[in-house]
């Protein structure tokens, strides 16, 4: 109840708790510094938003060889307002960045379908580039069984 | 490499169609060794962009992380009859291309 008491240390207190969701929002998507910079070539520096993004991939994936995933944008691909790429990044994989999709002019649906490998279980981790300059993402654990190059093979 | 790409011949113009591409490839990831213990080198397909009629409409850039055989589905709008090409090309230098047509209706 002491922080009633002293108002300067209550706006510090407020304003702490403010500032907080910023921070754990950029933490949530920060790994290693691979990701880090991983993360910061696609955005410029730009904050990364966590929505808009649908990450479709299994929890469990038996075969890390080879694990589907399907990512949609919400977005309605106007000219003024479009998906200008996709980024999967994999953190824990000995190269991270696993693919980057570019959408042109007469580009449809916003959505991407392929199979990746994982190196052991993670948070798999898809980013939109929106052309408002605005970048949006979403994270999904995929537990794998047998992770692909886990015998060097 | 043998590719099979599976778009739909005709589509009513403003459609959002499907477009499927896989590409025999083994996506060698660098991190594999052959039966003497040499080290096998990195060699995976590392773009492929599709063209209708000329003008990029997709592109993809690739790394070790997508599996042997890419498998890639995306969207374009039917606009206009006539040509889609894709172009692909894997770290070796080798490239590979494949060109369809389709019929846009209405």
């Amino acid at each position: 109840m002491k922080i009633f008491l002293h108002r300067r240390g209550f706006i510090a207190r407020i304003a702490a708790l403010m500032v907080l969701p910023f921070v754990a929002q950029r933490r949530a998507f920060a790994q290693s510094e691979a990701v880090d910079s991983l993360i910061e070539k696609i955005t410029g520096g730009a904050p990364l938003q966590r929505g808009r993004v649908k990450l479709e991939i299994p929890t469990l994936a038996d075969n890390g060889n080879s694990v589907s995933l399907r990512v949609v944008v919400d977005s309605p691909m106007t000219p003024s307002n479009h998906v200008k790429s996709i980024h999967l990044i994999a953190p824990k994989n000995p190269r991270p960045g696993v693919a980057s999709f570019f959408y042109g002019a007469g580009a449809g649906r916003p959505q991407i379908s392929t199979r990746i490998r994982l190196s052991g279980s993670q948070g798999v981790i898809a980013v939109a580039a929106l052309s408002d300059g605005s970048f949006w993402a979403a994270t999904a654990e995929v537990a794998v069984t047998v992770s692909a190059c886990w015998d060097a093979s | 490499m043998a590719a099979r790409i599976s778009v739909p011949q005709n589509a009513r113009r403003g459609d959002s169609i499907e477009i499927r591409v896989a590409i025999q490839h083994p996506m060698e990831t660098g991190y594999r060794t052959d039966d003497n213990g040499t080290s096998i080198p990195k060699n995976v397909i590392n773009k492929l962009a599709c063209r209708y009629n000329g003008a990029e409409v997709f592109r993809a850039e690739m790394g070790s992380g997508i599996s042997a055989n890419p498998y890639l589905s995306f969207f374009i709008i039917a606009a206009n009859s006539g040509e889609l090409r894709f172009d692909w090309v894997d770290d070796a230098g080798v490239t590979g291309s494949e060109r369809t047509s389709i019929i846009v209706a209405g």
